[in-house]
């Protein structure tokens, strides 16, 4: 009976462990054991993680399957399959699918397709209006009972500040949290790019970083009147991360995160309108890059997402504002984090952290964390692995990504969910 | 990224996509190769056989008339065979991709392809997937570049100023919008004028534009005091419901381009517009008509910059067949 995972060095950030000590899992898929084995264990099966990092498995809060409704691009089959590679065991699916995620069946037929291949788990979120409309409210409570961890008008906007105000009022009637994508959509007015200097060059439309800074004190506003607790996606600016530190400050239920490529790259480069650059929100300056990852150390932001986008190839062979947005991430989440250790920005359990139990928090869920008890989602790393990110190489159906080519330092080895074995190396 | 786009293994020049990144001395070779051409447009029989048996497509994808007559004169001259299509946006978007259209005129045997589209970038896309023996110049890519126009300024500047270290230039209108003003600032910036001004009310500058290496002026009694080239710009009657400019009165007043506001210029400035003008808007008659406008001649020395662009793209040699004559 029972597995074991042996001499690894084990960081569940959320127990505060972090050492070198062996992980008890009983036939059931729980977490019996952390140290040292519980009476009468006999591991029926063990691996060896040696000179490997185990830690929980990755909670990813924003990746795209596309399905249903757009499946040329990747499916929930492909893409589970991609996440478990990559150490992810949990992601969010925002509800920007065809149909839109705002009936209760849509959101069980996404977890019951998912759940067939026993791979990650998928959490729906809701759309915080019918059809992403931005008019009506959804059955938010019928959509909570269904699974759904948030409520988030995705990318479209909800330009009525009325609705918005409602939308925010019954999510905190029945304590709901709801994920915002702030941007003013008069200010971003079909611009691709960061509104500076690439831009400028390039001759692309820009958002400045006031459609960003203006829809977060909108939202902020609403969110200090309604008392509703609300989750900012995708920050993009330095400026937002300053608003959302005073809003902190002054004790507002607000959350926020990050896309790892925001951390890592800029407006520069897109270089000459290499579309794998085309993201949205958009990569803006340096600054805004420092101020974020700033803004991970001091807790602002407690979340790094994929904010996974796979594409077909000709979503990306198109001038560079009619390509698709967004980069096919799953595969690079955990190694781009992995660089801001090497960089000496985080501690490798704040980093963990970043991508376990914290995003785990702000959706309300259990997993991210390996105390006794707890659901054995777990990821095994080796923190030392080189290895190149090949286009041949990419288990996502999406090959769209800028980090084609590039070196990493850590790569996943093994992935559990619920104490099996799901993905090894 | 640009320049290895743009120049094949040997350096040579392979496509034209953007002045970003030709150097000063390729800028003169295209400028000293189209004053060779000059007079074949003066001849009696307007044509060289420099490039005989190649096939030019202009593929249009947004409406032009004056770039696209020119460059399809500039090929005939030099005696290439010119296909025009006009492909209207909403067709591709309809179905065929981009790519899809390129490659299916590629396999067409084309030789050149001289492209504009609405979309910044378009050019650069295409280029990064035609096959080596395949060129592009792009005749306008959203408000990214417009090359051939950078340099047909460029050259209308020498001819009528003459070296570019002592000039003072303003250009003068909607710089946010205009391909034609980014390219004019990377020819005169690789040409090393003296100052190099943008004139425009801050709703038609584009943020950080001083990083284009321009000093930017918001008022005309400024922006124009002591130039000695005033390239003004053609300002789009849409912009109006933008909010970017109250009305068309209005901006005559600040920024149209009278005798009065000329006068600030240095006395012998010259006066340049890319076309098509918009009389009492952007200028008054008065100027566009009078003794310090070079206008027409830009139009001439455009088919000259277009054929040098071409025969040094196609032939790669500065020195057309034909020899000078």
């Amino acid at each position: 009976m029972g597995l074991v995972i042996k001499n690894g060095r084990l960081i569940d950030p959320a127990n505060g462990v972090d050492g070198r000590k062996d992980l008890y899992i009983d036939d059931n898929g729980f977490v019996i054991g952390v140290g040292k084995a519980p009476p009468g264990f006999k591991a029926k099966k063990t691996i060896d993680a040696r000179g490997n990092i185990v830690c929980p498995g990755l909670v990813d809060l924003r990746a795209r399957l596309r399905e249903p409704g757009l499946e040329y691009k990747a499916t929930i089959e492909s893409e589970v399959h991609a996440a478990v590679a990559a150490g992810i065991t949990t992601l969010c699916c925002p509800p920007d699918t065809y149909p839109v995620i705002d009936t209760p069946a849509m959101a069980q037929m996404i977890q019951s397709r998912a759940w067939r291949f026993e791979l990650a788990f998928i959490h729906p979120l809701g759309a915080l209006t019918q059809g992403l409309e931005g008019k009506r409210l959804t059955d938010m409570e019928a959509l909570d009972e269904a699974g759904c961890v948030g409520f988030t008008n995705a990318l479209a906007p909800i330009t009525d500040t009325l609705v918005m105000r409602r939308a925010m009022e019954y999510a905190a009637t029945l304590d709901l949290t709801v994920f915002l994508h702030a941007e003013d959509p008069w200010l971003r007015d079909g611009g691709c790019v960061h509104e500076g200097e690439i831009g400028t060059r390039l001759g692309l439309p820009g958002i400045p970083e006031a459609a960003e800074t203006v829809g977060v004190a909108r939202d902020l506003a609403l969110i200090e009147q309604t008392g509703c607790r609300a989750h900012f996606c995708n920050l993009s600016s330095g400026r937002a991360v300053a608003m959302i530190a005073e809003a902190k400050r002054q004790g507002l239920p607000v959350s926020a995160d990050v896309t790892a490529h925001h951390l890592h790259l800029t407006e520069h480069d897109i270089g000459d309108f290499n579309t794998q650059c085309h993201v949205h929100p958009p990569l803006r300056g340096n600054r805004d890059r420092k101020e974020l990852r700033k803004a991970l150390k001091s807790g602002v932001i407690s979340a790094i997402c994929s904010d996974h986008q796979p594409h077909e190839p000709d979503a990306k062979l198109a001038p560079f504002a009619q390509s698709g947005p967004g980069i096919s991430a799953l595969e690079t989440l955990l190694p781009l984090t992995l660089r801001l250790v090497d960089d000496k920005l985080l501690t490798l359990p704040e980093a963990i952290a970043l991508l376990t139990n914290k995003p785990a928090e702000i959706i309300g869920v259990d997993t991210g964390q390996l105390g006794v008890g707890a659901t054995a989602d777990v990821c095994i790393f080796d923190p030392e692995a080189r290895w190149v990110l090949m286009e041949n190489s990419l288990i996502s159906r999406g090959h769209n990504t800028p980090f084609l080519g590039q070196e990493f330092r850590g790569r996943v080895t093994h992935t559990l969910i619920g104490g099996k074995l799901v993905f090894e190396l | 990224m640009t320049q290895n786009l743009q120049f094949d293994d040997a350096g040579r020049l392979r496509h034209l996509l953007t002045i970003e990144g030709l150097s000063r001395r390729s800028i003169l070779e295209i400028l000293d190769t189209a004053e060779s051409f000059i007079s074949v447009g003066q001849r009696e029989i307007k044509k060289i056989p420099l490039l005989r048996g190649k096939t030019v497509v202009n593929l249009f994808f947004e409406s032009s008339t004056r770039t696209r007559t020119t460059f399809e004169i500039a090929a005939k001259r030099l005696s290439a065979d010119v296909i025009n299509l006009n492909v209207s946006a909403s067709s591709t978007s309809k179905g065929e991709t981009l790519l899809d259209t390129i490659r299916n005129l590629e396999a067409m045997h084309t030789d050149l392809f001289v492209v504009r589209h609405a979309e910044s970038g378009a050019a650069h896309m295409i280029a990064r997937h035609v096959p080596s023996h395949v060129h592009i110049i792009n005749a306008g890519d959203g408000r990214h570049a417009h090359p051939t126009q950078g340099l047909l300024d460029a050259f209308t500047i020498r001819r009528h100023k003459g070296a570019f270290g002592k000039l003072k230039v303003a250009i003068v209108g909607d710089i946010l919008h205009s391909r034609v003003a980014r390219s004019q600032i990377q020819a005169l910036k690789a040409l090393g004028v003296a100052e190099l001004r943008v004139v425009a009310p801050k709703t038609l500058l584009p943020t950080a534009v001083e990083k284009l290496g321009v000093h930017p002026y918001t008022r005309m009694e400024e922006g124009l005091d002591g130039v000695d080239v005033v390239m003004m710009l053609r300002l789009q009657r849409e912009r109006m419901q933008g909010a970017l400019i109250p009305s068309e009165q209005e901006y005559f007043n600040l920024y149209g381009l009278t005798p009065a506001k000329l006068a600030l210029a240095a006395k012998d400035a010259i006066v340049m517009h890319p076309g098509p003008m918009n009389r009492g808007l952007e200028i008054d008659s008065a100027v566009a008509d009078g003794p310090q406008s070079v206008i027409l001649p830009q139009v001439t020395y455009g088919i000259a910059v277009r054929m040098a662009v071409m025969a040094l793209i196609m032939g790669g040699s500065a020195e057309p067949a034909g020899g000078r004559r």
